[in-house]
């Protein structure tokens, strides 16, 4: 798989590793939990968050078997609750306090956090799980500034990431797996961390020895989460079979014909530019293009004449025309579109 | 003078309507004025709810003629709107308004601008209204044309068919009410294609004409694919300026009078149980900005096919008067064109224009219906 050029979010050329993961005040992995007596989990991925809780809360329960783990909902908290859920019980046990969704918090959550923090009870855990946002960033500031160890849980968008991921679940696991197997999974499940984690945990639970590519193909063969961007890569290639093929796995998946469209006429438009910059009337940064979009583009027009591009761009707008009313089937509507793309490419 | 000043060349439909408010035999409660847009339809339904206010039949300078030409008049409701569509809330409440008697007037007058701008719901929740409203109630819609409003509507109103009025007549009224300068005020009027509002502004505002100019040697501009696309996207972007120009002042103040409303202060965190109404208000305005967005794009395409209708006269050298023969710079375009194309594809290429203004209206995306045109427009061999 390629790099996402066309999502316009992640250059991948200025965006490193060690970039993304530096860590900023006290902050370490999600996956290394350590005990303090205000901890910090922050991040928008779910899944890992909850992980990193879950690790938190063994981590006690191996200091303390009797530990007693609170939950609190930050967004129906009422003042004083974690004064009540933070103090030492009758019994004596060790505590550990969950304040969860504290990114949609009362401001009483807030206001409270921010006194605790200040005096925090060395006896408890007081655990803070934030999914990310400007919401209560006061508290999160002075839980930064404190020292206390944060969990960062970030979304795990690069394809490397997702397979450390499947492999680390597979080392607890006690399994192994062949590279193309991790592949092959993350092509079909990768979109979502939650199901690529369930998709692990029931080839885990149902399959013995090590995990091949033939195994998770009998559970997840065929299956490929397409976008409306992969779908146009493979439309402009020329590719007509595998772009439709791609277009129907989208729409299988979920897929609004609209936005599909969309992709397609973004996909045109920047091809129709990067020709008028090679005609010379325009430069690059006029158009608000990135050079690796110039790049990617003037390696397609290889393919693509003047007449081409017009027969195209035409076709999209006559499918957007029908996906939103003018047509009975959009699904027809945009597999047309697709096909004419295809077709439209110069055949050398 | 009379109430009628203000509605230009359109001496049939008034004769309609002034017998009309003289005679109650001619009267009745519910009329469909129709006629492009431009042609004075709003204007001629205040005229006509003016007419039947006045005891004299519309003198234009009694109290009841300046209040109801001025929308001021109690019993006076008009109804229009700056968005897509007029929502379904207001026209349930005109209901009501409908079943009151008036309160000064003779009439109680409900006009409804935009009646073509209402979704088949919405309409269905006038139908009871319109065909038996009570004696003094008289219900004034204006659309497009007769084939705008839904057969039912339709056959419940009388139809007064409004025309294209003569640019001479145009330039007249701009030379008379804003002391333009009659070329000027000819040019413009021819430009507008007898739009009466646009020609004022075209005449007013020199900067209005210099946009329009610059729309017409788009067409000129585009030699190639590359070109269409980058002008497509030029023309969406200067209409999302025009839109964001003229209504983003309005925007601020409609937000700083909720905020007071709401008794909030303006630049301090909202209090989330406020947001909704913000919300509320933001949505609003962001159906305007579309709504007008539209309607710059719907103009200039109007303007392009005027340019092309302009090269198809020369063409054929047929004998009438050009759109866009008076401004030099203007003519210059369309005889290029017409020297660089032939008929059939200058009909061909009207056809693209028709084709995306429906387009636009049936929510395509303004620049890929945009883009879908210019390549249409683009010198073909």
């Amino acid at each position: 798989m390629g790099t996402s050029w066309h999502s316009g979010r992640v250059p991948p050329a200025t965006r490193s590793r060690t970039a993304s993961r530096k860590p900023t005040g006290n902050a370490r992995s999600w996956d290394e939990p350590t005990l303090a007596p205000v901890v910090l989990v922050r991040g928008p991925e779910g899944l890992l968050r909850e992980r990193a809780v879950d690790g938190l809360v063994a981590l006690a329960r191996e200091r303390d078997p009797n530990t007693e783990k609170v939950e609190l909902d930050a967004a129906a908290y009422g003042a004083g609750n974690l004064q009540v859920a933070a103090s030492p019980s009758l019994f004596g046990e060790a505590k550990i306090v969950v304040v969860t969704a504290a990114e949609a918090g009362t401001d009483d959550v807030y206001a409270d956090l921010l006194a605790y923090v200040a005096a925090p009870d060395p006896e408890t855990t007081v655990v803070v799980v934030h999914g990310g946002g400007q919401r209560g960033k006061k508290m999160l500031d002075a839980i930064v500034a404190s020292k206390a160890p944060i969990l960062q849980c970030d979304a795990l968008t690069r394809d490397a990431d997702k397979a450390e991921f499947v492999s680390r679940d597979l080392r607890a696991a006690k399994r192994r797996a062949e590279p193309e197997a991790v592949r092959a999974l993350i092509d079909a499940v990768g979109a979502d961390l939650r199901e690529l984690a369930a998709a692990v945990a029931q080839l885990v639970n149902d399959t013995t020895g090590t995990i091949g590519v033939g195994v998770v193909d009998r559970y997840y063969a065929g299956r490929v989460e397409a976008t409306g961007f992969k779908v146009a890569d493979a439309a402009v290639a020329g590719d007509a079979g595998g772009a439709v093929a791609l277009l129907r796995h989208a729409l299988a998946t979920g897929a609004d014909p609209v936005p599909l469209v969309a992709a397609l006429a973004m996909r045109m438009r920047t091809l129709a530019k990067v020709a008028a910059i090679r005609g010379g009337s325009v430069t690059a940064r006029e158009l608000g293009l990135q050079d690796w979009q110039v790049r990617n583009a003037q390696r397609d027009l290889a393919r693509w004449t003047p007449e081409g591009l017009a027969t195209a761009i035409t076709a999209v707008a006559q499918a957007d025309a029908e996906v939103k009313g003018a047509g009975r089937d959009p699904v027809y509507a945009v597999e047309k579109a697709v096909l004419t793309i295809a077709q439209a490419t110069a055949r050398r | 003078m009379t109430v009628w000043d203000e509605v230009v060349g359109q001496e049939a439909a008034v004769d309609v309507l002034q017998r009309a408010a003289g005679d109650t035999r001619s009267m009745t409660h519910a009329w469909l004025l129709t006629g492009p847009p431009g042609s004075g339809r709003s204007v001629a339904a205040r005229a006509f709810a003016a007419a039947l206010q006045c005891e004299q039949g519309g003198c234009g300078a009694c109290h009841q003629c300046t209040t109801t030409l001025a929308g001021t008049h109690p019993d006076l409701t008009v109804v229009a709107t700056d968005q897509v569509t007029i929502r379904i809330e207001e026209v349930r409440s005109l209901i009501g308004t409908a079943a009151r008697t008036p309160s000064l007037g003779r009439f109680r007058v409900i006009v409804v601008e935009d009646a073509d701008r209402m979704i088949e719901r919405t309409t269905n929740v006038l139908l009871k209204a319109i065909e038996e409203p009570p004696a003094h109630t008289v219900w004034v819609l204006c659309a497009p044309s007769v084939q705008d409003v839904l057969p039912t509507i339709r056959s419940r109103c009388r139809a007064v068919p409004l025309r294209v009025p003569p640019p001479e007549a145009v330039a007249e009224l701009v030379v008379r009410r804003d002391g333009a300068d009659p070329t000027v005020a000819l040019a413009a009027a021819r430009a507008a294609q007898s739009h009466v509002g646009l020609a004022r502004r075209l005449a007013r505002d020199p900067e209005a004409r210099g946009r329009r100019s610059a729309v017409l040697d788009v067409a000129r501009r585009i030699r190639g694919v590359g070109d269409a696309v980058l002008a497509a996207g030029e023309l969406v972007d200067v209409a999302k300026a025009e839109a964001a120009s003229s209504t983003s002042e309005r925007d601020a103040t409609e937000r700083a009078e909720l905020m007071r409303a709401l008794g909030a202060q303006d630049g301090a965190t909202l209090p989330p149980r406020l947001r909704s109404q913000v919300r509320q208000l933001e949505e609003d305005q962001k159906r305007r900005a579309t709504r007008r967005q539209r309607d710059v794009l719907d103009r200039s395409m109007v303007d392009l096919l005027s340019l092309y209708r302009d090269v198809l006269v020369m063409q054929l050298g047929a004998d009438v008067d050009l759109i866009n023969g008076l401004d030099p710079n203007d003519l210059a375009v369309v005889r290029s064109l017409a020297a660089d194309s032939t008929p059939e594809q200058t009909v061909r290429r009207m056809d693209a224009i028709g084709v995306a203004r429906e387009r636009l209206g049936s929510n395509v995306a303004p620049l890929l219906a945009m883009e879908a045109l210019a390549i249409a427009l683009r010198p073909q061999g």
